[in-house]
């Protein structure tokens, strides 16, 4: 294992657990990719029958799993910007852990607003 | 590593640089730059992927009446449009070779066993052909007048 001065570089902490987070995000993201792509082929079966299954989206179980839902897309697309930045950048290795924290201020800089928008609508509608 | 230069180099093909000028093999295993070319789609159609899920999350989820607003008629409304007709089979398009390319992966660093790799690779390519077909054929024949009784203006008009 590479060692730097205060420990490993890359195992363990930041770097690792983005990417152990970026996979389970991922597929997270794509398994439900499969069930909305079904569930929206039900607009060519009849508008009751995608109503009828839109309406369970509404259900505040669900909404609740949507935002967590966004959660892992909002990570997953700010983690990749990271990513690329990592591969791309001349500094980007060197920075790989600041840049860590650049994600998560921007995840709550636009998980919040969405959170607080679509729960007030799941929970008040 | 170079007590063995000398002799059967079991790995490099015929066309290998001599294993005395170097000890790593730069030769060709026939697979050309496929995985070179996967890891660039997966950067460049991430990054279009961001703005087509981010701009998709806002218009359905946070404008008008967010979650609650989506109903046939929504559908209707927004694929009236070759705007966004375009913009979701582009996305889903990008998305499902996006993660079907991550899955691939995930399958190829877990499995140990030949025969568990390829079944899990056979289910990933049947969920992504039933979805690029199925996700295709929706957007383009989709009929805002498939109830004939319907009451949205585009179909009381006819």
């Amino acid at each position: 294992m590479a060692q730097a001065a205060n420990g490993t570089l890359y195992r363990g902490r930041e770097g690792m657990w983005t990417w152990v987070a970026h996979r389970i995000s991922g597929v997270l993201i794509f398994l439900f990719l499969f069930a909305h792509v079904l569930d929206t082929a039900l607009v060519r079966v009849s508008p009751d029958a995608y109503n009828e299954v839109m309406s369970a989206y509404k259900n505040p179980v669900v909404g609740l799993a949507e935002a967590g839902l966004v959660a892992a897309v909002i990570f997953h697309a700010l983690n990749g910007l990271r990513i690329i930045a990592v591969d791309f950048w001349a500094k980007g290795p060197r920075y790989q852990r600041q840049m860590f924290w650049a994600v998560a201020i921007g995840f709550v800089v636009l998980f919040a607003p969405f959170a607080i928008r679509h729960l007030t609508v799941v929970f008040t509608h | 590593m170079s007590a063995t230069t000398s002799e059967t180099n079991y790995h490099a093909g015929p066309d290998a640089v001599s294993a005395k000028t170097s000890r790593y093999r730069r030769v060709s295993k026939g697979r050309g730059n496929f995985e070179l070319w996967s890891w660039v789609f997966m950067r460049g159609s991430g990054v279009l992927l961001l703005v087509l899920v981010f701009g998709h999350l806002f218009v359905n989820l946070m404008l008008g009446e967010g979650i609650h607003g989506v109903d046939f008629a929504f559908v209707a409304g927004k694929w009236a449009s070759p705007f966004w007709q375009t913009w979701d089979l582009l996305m889903l398009w990008l998305a499902e070779v996006h993660g079907f390319n991550g899955v691939r992966t995930i399958i190829n660093d877990y499995t140990e066993k030949d025969s568990t790799r390829w079944v899990l690779k056979g289910l990933l390519v049947a969920s992504a052909v039933l979805v690029l077909v199925l996700g295709t054929l929706v957007i383009f024949t989709f009929d805002p007048c498939v109830d004939p009784s319907s009451t949205l203006s585009v179909c009381t008009g006819r």
